[in-house]
């Protein structure tokens, strides 16, 4: 995984509550066995009409927002199915950040594990950023810090997957090195109940 | 101190904990079952041939097809071939890495949510993930049971453990009785709940599920209710394992047998409970007394209301709510509903009996006795879609097949189907369908369609009348 970096950027704002993960990437992508190339179908169903051609009154759709970096949302962002396809979606078209009131818990975790960064703000930053979505924003990690035009902000993530994301740590060679005490929780739980061996 | 189940479970699978003494770190948690399916775990396996990485417990992990197969004639070739490829990635790598697959053909092929259980791969104390956020039904069994994303399904395949912050304790206590427990189901408690506390509702949190009216249902309804605690943004749902759990699983093709059986059940009587005086972080109580069948009527599962209602008025769903106002407003727009039309004025156009909420034998028997002797409505094509091979099996035996079909439902092969529409089973734009499953989002069972969720019964009942009906007149 890359180095969480500071990231200069203006918003794009979604402004719809409980964003689910089937309006994220529709299920018809969900087929494809590769990570990559799902940017050109985040939002599908809201971008497209069934007969492909953008739609104008969507968010992505339009020019002013191209190239940001920060995706602005509401409460509940990512709710629903645990597809990682979601995150891979929204990285993949060019995000870095996510902005919203509230995650759902398991698109939140698949969040770090990609190296986009959800960051949760309260109600009225929120409320001021969908209308000021013209200011350049300034995301820390390192320091939690947000910079909204000339207001600062902070943040709260927990030290141990703030310091993945800075680091770019790989978490399953994190896990290895503690191979022995894997192995001894085997050895151990068999005694208290056998769900350890082989059914 | 006194320890709810959750605690217990959770205590007895941490491998180490990042910073000793503490609460905020990150534990390491073993895992006692890995369960796969084709759609959430190719990208997995690549990643453990991009860095030479093995299974470290093959034995532990159990793979099957069930998202995106047809459940058309199975002997015929896959004819969509992006599945095909899905669905062989999996065939490949199950052999590659020594995973047991329960593959296309195969007896015990299903919802890989129905065939756990079934199988005897869950039980009761262990930790189960899949790459799927229903995993929470297992719960049902005393299982702690939740979704988990394709890094760490790659992460589990790789060490067998999982990163994870404790989660919050949350309990649910349902009390009373159903006036008529054959027209008012586990679906209608689990999406009152929803309706209550909202999709945001268990975020952070383990719901345990208590109460006397939990404790009369059976382990099917139990896993209805677990099924559907995602849908209220929990991972997972808990609920206690009694004798009736023991019966359930004893027996079963992976459970322990004999004498080793008898004491695993001693050990889960005496340790799987939840302390009397112990603490939850958060509580709330339903009584069922007076609840009846529920329909879902906008684009997430807390838009639910009683079948003798009116589609309400945005103003009134929201409560002051400013985001839940234009949420409400969105959803009347997509579900082409206007504010004020009694819920049962609503016809339909599909019926989809099936998912891994609803498609097991206690739910084809409750639907087939609002079935028999009836016929489905000129005006709407309804399937039913059994969880598992062997529910289909089961259900053939007492001659359900026959029931559904004399009806005009076509009777499928087992599979996600319609719940989410990744195989051919979609609905077309515009269509309005009566669903046993767990998401009426937006586009969920084909774009442009429109879901209503609802009990088996309430389904049943809908496919015969052609619009939604009290079920509580038939039952």
């Amino acid at each position: 995984m890359e180095p969480f970096k500071v990231i200069k950027s203006k918003v794009t704002p979604l402004d719809i509550s409980n964003v689910d993960t089937d309006q994220i990437i529709p299920k018809q992508f969900l087929k494809l066995i590769q990570r990559t190339g799902f940017g050109k179908y985040l939002f599908y169903d809201w971008r497209f009409d069934r007969d492909g051609n953008p739609k104008r009154k969507f968010v992505l759709n339009d020019p002013k927002y191209t190239g940001r970096q920060i995706l602005l949302a509401r409460d509940n962002f990512g709710s629903g199915s645990s597809r990682e396809h979601a995150v891979w979606a929204i990285q993949d078209y060019g995000f870095k950040a996510i902005i919203a009131q509230s995650f759902a818990d398991i698109f939140y975790i698949n969040c770090f594990k990609v190296g986009l960064l959800p960051v949760s703000l309260r109600s009225e930053e929120i409320e001021y950023l969908f209308r000021n979505t013209d200011l350049n924003i300034e995301i820390d990690l390192f320091n939690q810090q947000v910079t909204i035009g000339a207001i600062i902000t902070h943040f709260k993530i927990d030290e141990y997957r703030k310091k993945a994301l800075l680091q770019g740590l790989d978490e399953i060679d994190v896990t290895l090195q503690l191979e022995s005490k894997i192995a001894e929780y085997e050895k151990k739980n068999k005694v208290i109940a056998p769900y350890t061996d082989k059914p | 101190m006194p320890k709810t189940i959750f605690e217990k479970i959770w205590d007895n699978h941490i491998v180490y904990f990042e910073k000793e003494g503490s609460n905020d770190g990150p534990s390491l948690v073993y895992i006692d079952r890995h369960l796969l399916h084709e759609v959430t775990s190719p990208q997995a396996f690549d990643g453990l041939r991009l860095n030479g990485r093995r299974v470290r417990r093959p034995d532990l992990t159990f793979a099957t097809m069930d998202h995106n197969v047809p459940t058309s004639n199975r002997s015929l070739p896959i004819v969509d071939q992006i599945s095909r490829t899905q669905i062989q990635a999996l065939a490949q790598n199950c052999k590659e890495f020594g995973i047991t697959l329960f593959d296309f053909n195969n007896p015990n092929q299903g919802i890989v949510h129905v065939i756990g259980p079934e199988m005897g791969i869950t039980l009761p104390g262990t930790t189960i993930v899949c790459g799927d956020s229903h995993t929470s039904t297992h719960g049902a069994l005393g299982t702690l049971a939740f979704g988990i994303g394709t890094s760490e399904v790659e992460h589990v395949l790789a060490t067998q453990c999982l990163w994870m912050y404790k989660p919050k304790t949350f309990a649910i206590t349902i009390t009373g009785k159903c006036k008529n427990p054959h027209a008012i189901t586990a679906k209608d408690v689990i999406l009152s709940i929803i309706k209550r506390i909202g999709t945001a509702g268990g975020t952070g949190t383990i719901i345990e599920y208590k109460g006397e009216m939990i404790t009369d249902l059976s382990i099917e309804q139990r896993m209805t209710i677990c099924n559907m605690s995602i849908e209220a943004g929990a991972r997972a749902g808990l609920i206690v394992p009694d004798q009736k759990a023991f019966d359930y699983i004893r027996g079963r093709t992976y459970t322990p047998k004999g004498e080793q059986f008898e004491k695993m059940v001693d050990y889960w009587r005496e340790n799987l409970i939840t302390d009397a005086n112990a603490k939850f972080e958060r509580d709330i109580t339903l009584n069922v007394n007076d609840l009846v069948p529920q329909v879902s009527w906008g684009t997430n599962p807390s838009m639910v209301i009683d079948v003798t209602d009116t589609i309400p008025y945005p103003d009134d769903f929201a409560n002051g709510n400013e985001n839940e106002r234009k949420a409400a407003l969105r959803a009347l727009e997509y579900m082409a509903l206007k504010p004020a039309t009694p819920i049962t004025d609503v016809q339909i156009d599909r019926v989809f009996i099936g998912s891994c909420t609803n498609s097991r034998l206690d739910d084809l028997l409750e639907a087939s006795l609002v079935v028999k002797g009836r016929k489905v409505s000129c005006k709407v094509r309804a399937m039913v879609v059994p969880g598992s091979q062997q529910v289909k099996i089961e259900a053939e035996r007492l001659g359900l097949d026959k029931v559904f079909k004399d009806a005009g439902f076509e009777w499928r092969e087992s599979g996600c189907s319609m719940c989410l529409g990744m195989n051919s089973d979609i609905l077309g734009p515009g269509e309005r369908c009566a669903s046993t499953s767990n998401r009426n989002f937006e586009g969920r069972q084909g774009s442009g369609g429109r879901t209503h969720l609802v009990s088996p019964v309430m389904a049943a009942a809908a496919a015969i009348e052609g619009h939604f009906v009290d079920v509580r007149k038939w039952l």
